[in-house]
């Protein structure tokens, strides 16, 4: 039997009709916005300013605090303006705007196609050259991975867990990089091994990839401690915490972090990243995002400089469809709906999902008819119609008590009330509040 | 595109399941055992069924539209399900004006007042089954012959009036017995009772279905049926020849239609899985608990209204297991 997670889940269509598409390089826009905050933790500091020249590769934006990332640039050319850019946030940011001239790359990067696997770098410089490279977790949580890589005092991680999972309904970005890929993601698999000191790697896979599972298969033979593990379809498997315990069995405390029991997770798109990043010198500047919806005359897989409109992605792939409702930056279950087109592509943006109008709204809420399917459906143990009532009724102790703290927003439970009620909505906010009650006890 | 997209938070999808859907699968369910309730009681089982759904349906669309003044919901189906769980708990001869109180009591006392579906505390189908049991025991307790009766007979008893009839005149259960219908029977449905509950055949059918549908779950339903055989069967091994066997039991009378679809009325049972073990095993040993020592031949109605009062209390003590910590 597959192993997975054993609370919750939900299985969702799965609709991952670009799962054949070969990923294709978008052609370079004539603009990019690239937002100083793609991550997790604070901005970074611009380093630009208007009328500055600058190259593909080029640092533009300089991490500042411990919880922070760099920013590249991901085309050549000039620095138009240092602004507010909208993000898919729907809040302005400071980016840098710069028109594209040529593609003049930094002469340290190899931009060769061939695969390098020796490396004669330290634990320690690996993670130096990621945190040069400005690499996050790019499965969506934009986590920094230097900081990862190295626990906090008197941790140790014993297993490093690639997360292949990609159990975002429409996905198929990490599917195709396992599939195209599968030797640079190994490789940049041993690096991360190295950088944290661990003999042992596994590959989280869902069993509806067997392209992806038979690629990776075949490329583990000669990489020693490496294994691929397939998993039983079910969302969200790619939560951390739901991929360790698929994997391992080990269930993270709440509050804690995974290499509380001994594990350290990677996406496959950031182990790849780190291929590039620390074998051919590329900082993290284009992703692999898809682009796909009902109506869309192409579902693709592109590979797409950062700070590229959602527009430009969306026309290369046969242009926005009549009627189309709802752009989604992201997967169906944990995605964000966004206001423009203008949005770019971060690096956290695995797709752009596109929902025909008749989808995009919601339906009627009925009355709680208590038949405790959110319970059910919740992967962390939570009963969401008790923490929606609390949050209606201000109950904050209560809420803290029933734990919000721990949700991770999945929306497992909104997606399986039959009485189409938003729990997640009235959960976010109560969690908003509870943080805030919790962060000014410690103060 | 007119230019605007729609904002939302996450999930952007929804499951194509709704309460509707959960409501007439339930009504489906419940079709086998309707059908074979016509073939025995003929032309009555219709009769009853849509005077109880019809007056079901109308008691919440006047007070909805009427007295509170909001948009009625009858597009639900929870008020149809509740008449034709009602209808399946009375005898098929019940006359009409007694159905009708029956609906208003289950819908405007048991389901509206308490604020309509969703907030009621008690199945308001067994709230007013039983209110017309109390109310009207003599018409409640007039069984009509079914198909395969002696030809001169009017009215027939339940197995378990019988039972409680004989035991109560002095007669000694091997006596009494003979006039028992046998496993068979009671497992097809060819004996005496209320209009949905004799065919424990065709009600498991409609419960397999529900399981596969994913409405309810296993638990309540074992966890009432196996307490009833535990607890008969302990009597029974004890004495044999004062008690009736457990398999009688779980077969007679109103078990299986209490177990798989009154008892696992959402609204009112617990929301996780041990809080429903707990909760079914309350419901069988108050069911067995009257049937041998009460004086009611029959006790599910009473031990699920029991078990529904309790059912707040099991929510709210009884959590499930959070993930990464251990169960309170």
């Amino acid at each position: 039997m597959l192993k997975t997670f054993k609370l919750g889940g939900v299985h969702p269509p799965e609709n991952k009709l670009s799962a054949d598409a070969q990923i294709r390089e978008l052609p370079l826009p004539a603009v990019v916005s690239i937002p100083m905050g793609q991550h997790i933790g604070a901005p970074a500091t611009p380093l630009v300013k208007k009328g500055d020249k600058v190259k593909t590769g080029q640092l533009i934006g300089r991490a500042s605090g411990f919880v922070s990332a760099h920013i590249h640039s991901s085309v050549s050319g000039t620095v138009t303006r240092v602004d507010q850019v909208p993000d898919a946030s729907g809040y302005p940011r400071t980016g840098v705007v710069i028109k594209v001239e040529g593609d003049e790359w930094a002469e340290e990067i190899d931009r060769s196609p061939e695969l390098v696997r020796a490396c004669s770098l330290a634990g320690h410089e690996i993670v130096e050259k990621i945190q040069a490279a400005g690499i996050v977790g790019m499965g969506g949580a934009t986590f920094p991975t230097h900081i990862k890589l190295v626990p906090p005092k008197g941790m140790k991680a014993g297993l490093l867990i690639i997360n292949g999972v990609e159990c975002e309904p429409w996905l198929t970005a990490d599917n195709r990089l396992m599939v195209e890929k599968s030797r640079e993601i190994l490789v940049g698999t041993e690096l991360l091994m190295k950088a944290l000191g661990v003999e042992k790697a596994c590959i989280g896979i869902e069993a509806n990839k067997p392209e992806a599972i038979l690629k990776m298969k075949e490329a583990t033979v000669g990489f020693s401690g490496i294994t691929v593990e397939v998993l039983k379809v079910k969302y969200p498997q790619g939560g951390e915490k739901q991929l360790i315990k698929a994997v391992t069995g080990r269930e993270v405390p709440p509050g804690a972090l995974p290499v509380a029991v001994g594990c350290v997770v990677s996406n496959v798109g950031t182990a790849f990243a780190v291929y590039e990043a620390v074998q051919k010198n590329k900082p993290l500047l284009e992703r692999v995002v898809t682009v796909t919806g009902r109506d869309l005359k192409q579902p693709s897989n592109l590979k797409v400089r950062i700070g590229t409109s959602l527009m430009e992605v969306i026309t290369y792939a046969g242009g926005l469809p009549e009627g189309t409702g709802k752009v989604i930056s992201g997967g169906p279950m944990m995605g964000k709906a966004v206001a423009s087109l203008e949005v770019p592509v971060t690096k956290g943006t695995s797709g752009v999902l596109l929902m025909p109008g008749e989808q995009s709204g919601r339906q009627p809420q009925l009355p709680c008819i208590r038949c405790s399917r959110c319970a059910s459906a919740c992967p962390m143990g939570l009963e969401p119609f008790l923490l929606m009532t609390l949050t209606q009724k201000s109950l904050w102790e209560r809420v803290e008590k029933e734990k919000v703290l721990d949700c991770i927003e999945c929306g497992s439970c909104s997606y399986s009330c039959p009485a189409s009620r938003p729990l997640l909505d009235h959960i976010r906010y109560g969690k908003a509040r509870v943080g805030q009650i919790v962060r000014s006890r410690k103060n | 595109m007119n230019g605007l997209l729609t904002i939302s938070p996450s999930p952007h999808v929804h499951t194509d399941d709704s309460v509707r859907k959960i409501m007439y699968r339930v009504i489906l369910a419940l079709m086998p055992a309707f059908l074979w309730s016509v073939f025995v009681f003929g032309f009555d089982a219709v009769r009853v069924t849509l005077i109880s759904v019809v007056a079901c349906v109308g008691v919440e669309y006047l007070l909805q539209r009427f007295v509170l003044k909001v948009t009625p919901t009858l597009h639900d189906g929870s008020a149809a399900l509740t008449g034709l769980l009602l209808a399946f708990n009375v005898p098929a001869s019940l006359p009409w004006w007694i159905i009708i109180l029956g609906a208003f009591f289950a819908i405007a006392i048991a389901k509206v007042s308490f604020g309509g579906l969703g907030a009621n505390i008690f199945n308001p189908a067994l709230a007013g089954r039983v209110f017309m049991l109390i109310s009207f025991p003599v018409h409640m307790t007039s069984w009509p012959v079914g198909r395969g009766a002696a030809p001169d007979a009017v009215t027939a008893a339940t197995p378990l009036g019988m039972l409680k009839e004989g035991l109560i005149s002095g007669k000694p259960l091997s006596q009494i017995q003979g006039s028992l219908p046998d496993t068979t029977d009671l497992f097809l449905g060819t004996m005496g009772g209320s209009l949905g509950e004799i065919s424990a055949l065709l009600l498991l059918v409609g419960g397999i279905y529900l399981l596969v549908r994913k409405i309810i779950t296993w638990h309540i339903p074992v966890s009432i049926l196996v307490t009833i055989l535990i607890y008969a069967g302990i009597f029974w091994l004890i004495s044999p020849e004062k008690y009736m066997d457990p398999l009688f039991h779980l077969l007679a009378g109103g078990a299986i239609l209490g177990a798989v679809f009154m008892a696992t009325d959402m609204v009112t049972s617990p929301m996780n899985a041990k809080a429903q073990l707990i909760y079914g095993a309350g419901i069988g040993i108050i069911t067995m608990t009257i049937r041998l020592f009460g004086a009611y031949p029959e006790g599910i109605s009473f031990a699920i209204l029991i078990m529904n009062a309790v059912t707040p209390l099991l929510n709210s003590v009884i959590k499930p297991k959070r993930f990464g910590g251990t169960p309170s």
